[in-house]
């Protein structure tokens, strides 16, 4: 990372921070090599896999150079890269973020479950006592990291061209810190971007550095060729928002890009460099359907059902989407209206035809009938045509199965089908079996087999695990991630972060980094822009040119942004709109973007305050964190009115109204956050979501949810581990979902973040873990022989959607409160009056002894996808531990005599209540950090009309005890003349039963008031682990 | 393709076949373990069938004349799986059956339809082991019915999934399901019958309604859209008289009239109302 730091720092900070955030978040095996890896190289031994998410996120640790963190934001950041960071530094380990610390936690676990099936519970001591050699690491980490955020603001910023929403979030995150420290952001050093793209900004900006580049064609749908120039380290992102920004495509979630490997075909993997995919050269992609729209009359842009009309008439003329006779001429009469219009007889003779092609086997007669039915289209415009297309299309039963060929475990030629709603299994052109998402508990593949796990029918007690064979391993692990991808995209309301090196030897840490359905919709719900031009190409006329100009920076912004024309034109604006669109695109497609403009002018400077606002805005909408799922999302879109409106404001010039809605923006985050926290008790308790979703599985399901808790307390298995695993990773998305939530908050939210994250770290990491885990790191290669998934947690979120619609409505009155009363602060003090809050924020966690326990906690606190596995492994453990197969279950169910997956499943673990489970082991070290930033951005004076609040300084100390955790931010801000003094505690307090917790908290605010004294408490947040209670004060 | 669901039991024609007088008689190269069969009430149930799907139905009634030679000639559901403007001629497991099917082909294809043939002699298929939901196709995979068969309808009808559902007991798929609207599945209560549901229910992709019935021949009912767009649909449905017992359970089928009759002497040589008539609509797209 340091070796990138000095180019990159030129780029947008925020951008940066962007990709940073997208790097961290990104768990993919892929991220950490490419991106991170000029920190990460020198603890390569870990392995690229496990580490490059952890990497990502804190790869502000090494690189020391910079240092500019005195600004609150940077507290956040701080916390997690840096912890991430030092732990990878000082522990080989890799205790990066809870999740990754988690995850070197399950490897261990995992491993040995893999060598000892029936030592669970052994293993679970371990991994208690390596949890707390974590914690105690992670202590010490914090405060390194601490250190080195001081030095590295955003470490996390090195990764631009991976966009998983993870990292989004932390982009938010970051984005409001930046906010805050806006004119410091500016000129702040940006800090290590490792990304390509980054570098390619850099390039064009500054020409600094010469890349190497490497030419690339991709072939569109409509024939034609895109070639371009990219860097040689370039992420498939990089290339696929290249191309979409070509194609003017806004919603390009659907789409992907396709190359040849070893005669069959794989998506690129956007988070991966592409030169590590693709091993050939010259780099020749197609563009494609990736997934398709169950219901193409949701998508938003004609453009893009245009592009899915396209793929569809390959489908259907390449005989891979079979259709009826009576079907094809349909299909083609729509074709013939779209590209041709109404039909003229003058034009239009018989021959006029023959140069489409409708089917694989075309005839006289269907051409003849197909002429027949266009007469009758007459005055459908093209585009709806194209809509009819699709509206008969999306009904054909193939419509959107990808095919695998496979055999059963007779040797059977069958076909595996992945689609929206789960998987097909095909023999000839026969469905003989179905398995929809909700049944499926697990889908893994060893070597060429590929298995599933799927929950027990109705009358049966046990799950059954199917296996498959695949022609090859490679075969095996495409379906794999295929079926990840598309229970991601489709059931899931937000992506998962990948596990972090479960296993020590195997396993693919891959998961679908992109946007879900879910998120994608909301986003192009967002686009208004004016349905933008584009020219059909004919079917037929297959080597016509586009006539779109390279990638032009105007064109960029205008794709890039909804708002992109007005934005342009104004430099504010401009600036605003071209951060929208890296946040939108969480990429920074073009290196021709002139970021540098933002930070110019004042005016820009406000933009970039602005920005920063909206970035989160966007990001949550985009890449809404798994674990608030629909509230975020809806937030997310009140906040974007919201930004939108502030929008208009700036346009203006920053007002001191601009000012109010901003703050109030900002504080509606913060009590969401807050309601998040609330949210997971419920959120474990409405666990049946797939009923919903699905009516056949529904019983199975709704029994599993409901026991969570004792589950999750009872099950070290290696499930465990992994649930534990994802549920850190809930955590630290979760956090950094507080931080963006709360932005003028932020450092309250992120120190719970961290506070958790710390926790979970130590619980999971065991420094034998970590050693484990860099060993095992070398396996996360693309070869991975093993891979595991659990499409089951998702389910479960879709429960939680629910329950937080219901917390919205709270969310919302918070939000008016606090935003009114942040506007009144604001008024009231408007020069030179110093408003001064004091926010504690006490969490009183009753059981976090064990680390597990802690882990879980946790995962209450905020992660629903903490919950959600959790319940999945509610469920396994109710249904029965032990993995059976079952042959009966339905009549062509191919079932394999030995399970291989369920082994993990077989251990199981004594602890059934967790809660109940008090660790006298607890870390007796104290621990006490401080951390004193201080910046100063370019433009303290507050005349600038546009600075949102420039931060002065930004404290952060952290101190522990046995029992209690106590983090403060204090941050000093200077708005308008107005100078605002906030000191936000965060105090943990861990231990038994025994611990008089409101007596503890009584405490803490009666210290804080003594401290503070010419300071008000604002607000109190107690958040109970044990209990679900959840109390504010203000 | 139409609309999936709302084009279901869509009609205009029916199609049936005269009682001949072999069908009561054994031998004949029919070796089957039947009833004694009273003929001439078996001709009086198909008499008052027909009757009721053109008055009642208002449908344009064809029927084929009855063939001594082919005995169960009435039982034309087999013979043949209509859905649009497609006819799939069938290749019925008893071969002695199988001359059946050429009266059947030339009236559909006089009719319009496009014919698609199994000429796979590994394959075998009846109609009536084949429900079409509006949606998807299911093919029980009975005695008479087997994968190669169920093949061919997938390949014939391929706008839609068709999926295979393994039947036990002495019944085709239609012998104890069908369906009593455009989402609703009404099935018997014999295992074989709730098994076959149960399968399906795991196979599709989509969401059905299922009533069960006390008796599993009261599930072999026809629903059908003869009318108007707008117009209440019908299923037609062995009546009270037959099986008293799934009477008030029918009541609960929403938006139907229902159109009892009978066909108990029909039934002992193996027929029910899936198997007595053909029902095709000669403008499947309007």
């Amino acid at each position: 990372m340091t070796t990138e730091v000095g180019s990159e720092s030129e780029v947008n900070k925020q951008d940066e921070q962007i990709g940073s955030d997208t790097a961290q978040e990104k768990p993919d095996e892929e991220a950490p090599e490419s991106q991170q890896n000029p920190s990460s190289e020198p603890e390569e031994v870990k392995s690229p896999t496990s580490p490059p998410a952890a990497v990502v996120s804190k790869s502000s640790p090494r690189s020391q150079k910079k240092e500019k963190d005195p600004s609150e934001s940077r507290g956040i950041s701080r916390f997690i890269p840096p912890w991430l960071k030092k732990q990878k530094s000082y522990t080989l380990v890799e205790v990066k973020d809870g999740v990754e610390r988690k995850e070197p936690a399950e490897p261990l676990l995992e491993e040995a479950a893999v060598e000892k099936d029936e030592s669970a519970a052994e293993e679970g001591s371990m991994a208690r006592g390596d949890a707390e050699e974590v914690l105690e690491r992670k202590r010490q980490g914090v405060r390194a990291d601490e250190k080195e955020e001081k030095h590295s603001v955003s470490s996390a910023e090195t990764q631009p061209a991976k966009e998983d929403s993870k990292e989004i979030e932390v982009a938010k995150v970051e984005g409001i810190q930046e906010e805050k420290q806006e004119g410091e952001a500016a000129k702040r050093e940006t800090k290590e971007v490792q990304t390509t793209e980054l570098k390619a900004e850099k390039t064009a900006q500054k020409a600094s550095k010469k890349i190497k580049t490497v030419p690339c064609k991709v072939i569109l749908l409509d024939g034609t060729e895109y070639s371009c120039d990219l860097e040689k380290r370039a992420t498939g992102q990089i290339l696929f928002d290249k191309v979409c920004e070509q194609l003017n495509l806004l919603e390009k979630d659907y789409f992907g890009l396709l190359f040849q490997e070893n005669d069959q075909k794989s998506w690129l993997d956007p988070s991966k460099e592409i030169k590590k995919q693709v091993r050939n050269l010259p780099w020749i992609f197609t563009f494609n359907v990736k997934f398709y729209p169950p219901d193409p009359s949701q998508l938003t842009e004609d453009i893009t059902r245009y592009f899915l009309c396209l793929q569809l008439r390959q489908d259907i003329a390449s005989g891979r989407l079979p259709c009826s006779f009576v079907t094809h001429v349909l299909l083609g009469s729509y074709t013939l209206q779209a590209e041709l219009g109404d039909y003229d007889p003058e034009e239009h003779n018989s021959d006029y035809i023959s140069e489409f092609q409708f089917a694989p086997n075309q005839t006289k007669e269907m051409e003849e009938k197909v002429i027949e039915l266009h007469k009758t289209h007459r005055g459908l415009s093209p585009a709806q045509a194209d809509s009819q297309f699709l509206e008969n299309a999306k009904r054909l039963s193939m419509y959107g199965v990808d095919l695998h060929h496979a055999k059963d475990s007779e040797g059977v030629d069958i076909k595996l089908g992945v689609c929206a709603n789960g998987l097909l299994i095909y023999k000839d052109r026969l469905r003989i079996n179905r398995f929809a998402w909700p049944k499926i508990l697990k889908i893994s593949y060893k070597r060429s087999n590929f298995y599933i796990k799927v929950r027990p029918a109705e009358l049966e007690q046990f799950e059954s695990t199917i296996g498959f064979k695949l022609p090859n391993h490679r075969a095996a692990k495409r379906l794999w991630k295929v079926c990840v991808e598309h229970h991601t995209f489709y059931r899931l309301v937000s992506p998962e972060q990948p596990p972090k090196a479960k296993f020590l030897t195997l396993g693919s840490k891959f998961r679908y980094s992109g946007r879900t359905q879910a998120q994608t919709r909301q986003a192009s719900n967002l686009i208004d822009r004016p349905a933008p031009y584009f020219e059909r190409t004919s079917s037929k006329r297959v080597s016509r040119s586009l006539d779109g100009a390279p990638v032009g920076v105007v064109d960029q912004k205008d794709f890039s942004g909804p708002a992109g024309d007005v934005s342009v034109y104004g430099p504010g604006i401009a600036s605003h709109s071209m951060f929208q669109d890296g946040d939108g695109r969480r990429e920074f497609r073009s290196p021709t973007k002139t970021p540098q403009l933002q930070f110019t002018t004042e005016g820009k400077r406000k933009d970039h305050l602005f920005k920063m606002d909206i970035l989160p805005v966007k990001e949550k909408q985009q890449i809404p964190a798994a674990p608030i799922v629909e509230e975020k999302a809806q937030e997310m879109d009140k906040s974007l009115e919201e930004e939108i409106t502030s929008i208009l404001f700036s346009k203006e010039g920053f007002s001191a109204s601009m000012k109010a809605t901003f703050t109030s923006t900002s504080t509606r985050p913060a009590e969401g956050s807050v309601v998040n926290y609330s949210v997971p008790s419920e959120m474990l308790s409405s666990s049946p979501f797939s009923q919903l979703l699905e009516k056949r599985a529904p019983t199975a399901e709704g029994p599993c949810s409901g026991a969570n808790d004792t589950v999750k307390s009872s099950h070290e298995t290696l499930n465990v581990v992994e649930a534990k695993k994802q549920a850190e990773v809930g955590k630290e998305e979760r956090v950094i979902t507080e931080g963006v939530n709360g932005r003028d908050k932020v450092p309250p939210g992120s120190d719970p973040g961290e506070t958790r994250k710390v926790e979970s770290l130590a619980h999971k990491d065991s420094p034998s873990l970590s050693s484990e885990n860099s060993s095992s790191s070398s396996s996360d290669s693309e070869e991975e022989d093993v891979g595991e998934y659990r499409p089951h947690h998702r389910v479960t979120e879709g429960t939680i959607r629910e329950e937080q619609e219901e917390n919205e409505e709270e969310l919302e009155e918070e939000k008016e409160e606090w935003a009114s009363k942040v506007v009144q602060c604001v008024e009231a003090v408007p020069e030179a009056s110093s408003v001064k809050q004091i926010t504690v924020e006490t969490v009183v966690q009753e059981n976090v002894v064990s680390q597990k326990v802690s882990g879980e906690k946790s995962l209450k606190e905020g992660d629903e996808q903490d919950m959600r596995e959790e319940t999945e492994e509610e469920q396994h453990r109710v249904n029965g531990e032990v993995s059976h197969v079952d042959i009966d279950v339905l009549p062509e169910i191919i079932c394999c005599s030995e399970p291989p997956v369920v082994k993990t499943e077989m251990v199981t673990i004594s602890d059934a209540s967790q809660r109940t489970e008090i660790s006298t082991k607890e870390v007796p070290i104290v621990q006490t950090e401080t951390k004193t930033i201080t910046y100063e951005s370019p433009q303290i004076d507050g005349g600038a009309g546009g600075d949102a609040g420039t931060l002065l300084t930004a404290q952060t100390i952290t101190s522990e005890s046995v029992s209690t955790t106590t983090t403060t931010h204090i941050t000093k801000t200077v708005k308008g003349g107005v100078s605002e003094t906030r000191i936000e505690k965060r105090i943990v307090i861990t231990g038994d039963a025994d611990i008089d917790h409101d007596q503890a908290l009584a405490q803490a605010i009666k210290e804080a008031k003594e401290q503070h004294p010419d300071m008000a408490v604002t607000r109190v947040v107690v958040h109970k682990e044990t209990g679900i209670t959840e109390e504010e004060e203000e | 393709m139409g609309t999936p669901g709302e084009g279901l039991g869509r009609c205009s024609h029916a199609l049936i076949r005269g009682v001949p007088g072999s069908l009561g008689r054994e031998g004949e190269g029919v070796a089957v373990d039947l009833p004694p069969l009273d003929l001439a009430k078996a001709q009086r149930e198909h008499g008052v069938l027909g009757g009721k799907l053109r008055q009642r139905l208002g449908l344009q009634l064809l029927e084929l004349p009855p063939e001594e030679q082919l005995p169960f000639g009435p039982l034309l559901g087999d013979i043949a799986v209509v859905h649009g403007d497609t006819a799939l001629i069938t290749r019925p497991w008893s071969p002695a059956r199988r001359p059946e099917v050429d009266g059947v082909r030339k009236t559909l294809q006089d009719l319009g339809l496009r014919i698609m043939e199994i000429k796979d002699e590994n394959a075998t298929l009846d109609g009536t082991d084949v429900l079409f939901t509006g949606r998807e196709f299911f093919v029980g995979l009975s005695k008479w019915t087997n994968h190669r068969g169920a093949e061919i309808v997938a390949d014939t009808f391929r706008d839609f999934a068709v999926s295979t559902v393994p039947v036990s007991g002495p019944s085709h798929l239609r012998g104890f399901c069908g369906m009593g609207g455009p989402r609703t599945v009404v099935a018997g209560s014999s295992e074989a019958a709730q098994k076959a549901v149960r399968a399906m229910a795991a196979l599709t992709d989509h969401p059905y309604a299922s009533l069960t019935l006390p008796d599993d021949a009261a599930a072999d009912c026809l629903f059908l859209r003869s009318g108007l767009p707008g117009a209440s649909p019908f299923l037609l449905h062995r009546g009270s008289g037959d099986l008293p017992n799934s009477q008030e359970v029918l009541q609960k089928l929403p938006d139907v009239t229902l159109v009892p009759v009978s066909c108990s002497e029909l039934e002992k040589a193996g027929a029910g109302l899936s198997s007595l008539c053909l029902v095709l609509s000669t403008r499947p797209h309007s």
